[in-house]
């Protein structure tokens, strides 16, 4: 007879990847390697102003004199960044982006089969898309309909172009070219993403999204994305991600920066589903991510929530800085290991400015050899009068081959602040099994329900229509995982 | 008809013998009680019909209804109509009772080929069944006996038996941990389903739960093995006398 752990085994081993394929277009990739002339190659490409390259080579300055990190409780052989190609686009993308009747019906398949219809008639309604393929944006939907509001969602080469002083603004001063050796890569190297203004007093008519697939053999993602909510404005953000299935590992490197001024809301939602590489471990995305959230202004807010099942490598951190007096900020996480992946993820709190708060709820599952570390850092600085923070780090094991690790720092120089932190490791039971196949219920819907009731605190901070693809999502990445 | 046929079982966990040859024969319309000192096997034998894999079975056969019940794996004996009322239900944080609920009788239904249960008709059967155990409606939505105290746990238990019912209910120590009031909602569940077609298996340490539910027999368990069986009165004698005159007779 099997003993309930190999059930649990086999179950975690039945889960496939369903986004893994690959589509058939001509690109316009360029070979590999990394130097200025890249640098310059891909600022020619997007016809950028001299600002802009200037900036982009004293990034790449100062990232040839840094070295990669090596503290996250990670292990995979050196990334090779000469063989990574920095520049692809589809062929028919070659006079820039256009409007959704011209998009190659490609393309536009492809996002059909990942289940993101890109006609507007075809979409959930009230949700407007931008979607990134490779390194360009291929089309942005319900562009007119957010203008009339005055909101401005863009691909970011075109608000490079079209609107130069925001972007000078606040592009890096959030995350600054040298914060790390990714983060300057990607300042160097970047290519596309997402633009946001929400304008004073705005609150944004629908759910922004943008939608990532890398698809072109041996190409890196880095993208860039960048959302600045003026003055009492609120908009939710989310992003998507997928990838071919391939035995080669692919570097995804984003800079994220949000920046909300007085009262206004950001809330930004990912859910992650990289190609996270085979049973054994081979192939997958390598993604090493640096989000930053700075709540400027005075009781602004900035909520987090991702839901990461992908990704060989998953190195993340979003976080937030706390500088507006009663400003809050707030981490809901969702992140899965299984086979062979490993994830170092968690946030950072920074409190500066007085009475403010932030909320950190991590929920970590790992089944098959998948290995994960919390990692998060709760700073109060001097000025940080009456500073709050909850911390809540949960660990669900799912058979006895994997890991679950906690790494929490705090750092408190102001003696009114009042931090409290709880954390819990259990292993999806035997007995919790049990009990739900002595009422009828299979294993596998089981563990689905085990893991969605454990996940329940950060679930429902998505956007409803999210929630349920997030439900479905990890029980396909676990499926009939229970234990 | 036999419902339960258990012949000559023997079950080990962890390399350690614990049931040493069990033989019982349930009736439809029947209610059996077991009594038995501590570590006896009483939890194990019924984990082990309910199907629970970390038990050994090294010898003997059981026939529920005419089926090979050892062959069958846990949920298909569940759907098939046996139902164990857990002596220590466990708690899982976040799933809703009113989920889980769905979730058996629809895998039930669909065990016998019938749609899923249309939500209207589903709230109005729970509403009923919560009603008849004297438990707050708000209990449907807290996470299955998250929180709650002993009782309401085995209150919950009765419940779902309600809700799903079985054919072969055991009821392992299902009157441990309740108040007086409650052994008396309990009690009365438990009556309100016994039938011609149904049969009973009652785990139980006290009297008085049987002085609510009659069994029409009483059996001992202890070592393994079953060393005394009779009608209802022996369970007033074990009350009055223990266990400790049976290893004399
Ligand atoms: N999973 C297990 N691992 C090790 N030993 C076990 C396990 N399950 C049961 N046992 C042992 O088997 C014996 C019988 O246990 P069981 O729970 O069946 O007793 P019981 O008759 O139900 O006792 P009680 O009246 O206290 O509920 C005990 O000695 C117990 O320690
Ligand atoms: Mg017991």
């Amino acid at each position: 007879m099997s003993t309930p752990a190999q059930n649990i085994q086999d179950l975690v081993r039945k889960g496939e990847y369903r986004a893994g394929f690959v589509t058939d277009v001509a690109a316009d990739t360029v070979p590999p390697g990394l130097s200025e002339d890249t640098i310059r190659f891909i600022s020619a490409k997007k016809n950028e102003p001299q600002w802009l390259l200037d900036w982009r080579l004293k990034a790449f300055a100062r990232f040839q004199k840094m070295t990669e990190p090596v503290w996250a409780h990670l292990h995979y052989p050196p990334i090779d960044l000469q063989s990574i190609s920095y520049y692809s686009q589809p062929k028919s993308m070659k006079d820039g982006p256009k409007s959704l009747d011209e998009v190659d019906p490609q393309l536009l398949e492809t996002y059909k089969k990942l289940g993101i219809p890109l006609k507007e008639q075809e979409m959930l309604a009230g949700v407007a898309v931008d979607v990134v393929f490779d390194s360009v944006s291929v089309a942005t939907t319900f562009k007119q309909k957010l203008k009339d509001a005055g909101v401005i969602f863009c691909p970011i080469s075109e608000a490079v172009r079209e609107y130069p002083e925001l972007v000078q603004k606040y592009l890096g001063s959030v995350v600054p070219q040298g914060d790390n050796y990714y983060a300057a890569l990607n300042s160097a190297v970047f290519t596309d993403g997402s633009f946001v203004y929400i304008p004073k007093g705005v609150r944004c008519p629908m759910e922004l999204s943008t939608y990532f697939r890398i698809n072109e053999r041996n190409t890196g993602q880095f993208e860039r994305t960048l959302i600045i909510a003026d003055e009492g404005s609120h908009v939710s953000y989310l992003e998507g991600c997928t990838a071919p299935q391939r035995d080669e590992n692919q570097l995804h490197a984003a800079v994220v920066e949000l920046v909300a001024l007085d009262d206004a809301q950001i809330k930004y939602s990912t859910v992650q589903n990289w190609y996270p590489g085979d049973e054994n471990g081979k192939g997958g995305i390598y993604n090493f991510v640096t989000k930053r959230g700075d709540c400027r202004g005075k009781r602004s807010k900035i909520s987090w929530t991702q839901v990461e099942t992908g990704s060989a490598i998953t190195w993340k951190y979003p976080s937030c800085i706390l500088r507006g007096d009663d400003s809050v900020g707030e981490f809901y996480s969702v992140a899965v290991t299984h086979h062979r992946q490993q994830a170092d993820t968690g946030t950072k709190m920074i409190h500066i400015g007085r009475n403010t708060r932030s909320t950190i709820v991590s929920k970590g599952i790992s089944a098959g050899h998948g290995q994960q570390s919390y990692r998060g850092l709760v700073r109060v600085q001097q000025s940080a009068e009456n500073a709050r923070n909850h911390t809540q780090c949960d660990s669900l094991l799912i058979g006895d081959a994997c890991g679950a690790h906690t790494f929490p720092y705090t750092e408190v120089r102001n003696p009114t602040a009042h931090l409290e932190h709880e954390a819990t490791t259990s292993k999806i039971g035997e007995d919790q099994l049990f009990y739900c196949l002595s009422r009828g219920i299979s294993a596998e819907d089981a563990v689905s329900m085990i893991v969605n009731g454990f996940c329940k605190q950060v679930f429902k901070e998505l956007p409803m229509e999210f929630a349920v693809e997030a439900q479905k999502l990890l029980s396909v990445t676990l499926e009939g995982a229970v234990g | 008809m036999n419902m339960l046929e258990i012949r000559n079982l023997h079950a080990r966990v962890e390399g350690k013998d614990i049931l040493k040859g069990i033989d019982l024969t349930i009736r439809a319309g029947e209610v059996h009680a077991i009594m038995g000192p501590n570590g006896s096997g009483k939890s194990t034998l019924s984990n082990v019909l309910a199907g629970r894999e970390d038990y050994e079975i090294t010898e003997g056969r059981v026939t529920f209804e005419g089926k090979d019940l050892l062959a069958l794996p846990p949920e298909t004996r569940a759907c098939e109509g046996v139902f164990l009322s857990f002596q220590y239900p466990v708690e899982i944080p976040g799933v809703s009772n009113m989920v889980f609920l769905k979730a058996a009788i629809n895998a039930r239904r669909k065990h016998q080929g019938l749609p899923e249960i249309e939500a209207v008709d589903f709230l109005a059967w729970v509403k009923d069944r919560v009603k008849k155990m004297h438990m707050d409606i708000k209990v449907l939505q807290r996470g299955v006996n998250e929180g709650f105290s002993g009782g309401e746990k085995k209150r919950n238990e009765i419940l779902q038996m309600l809700l799903l019912e079985p054919r072969l209910m055991i009821l392992d120590e299902t009157d441990s941990g309740l108040d007086i009031d409650a052994l008396k909602i309990v009690a009365e569940g438990i009556n309100t389903m016994r039938s011609p077609e149904r049969a009973t298996l009652l785990v139980t340490h006290y009297q008085r739960l049987l002085d609510y539910v009659k069994p029409d027999f009483v059996h001992v368990l202890a070592g393994g093995r079953i060393v005394k069986s009779g009608g209802p009165e022996l369970a007033q004698e074990l009350e009055a006398r223990g266990y400790g005159w049976l290893d004399a007779a």
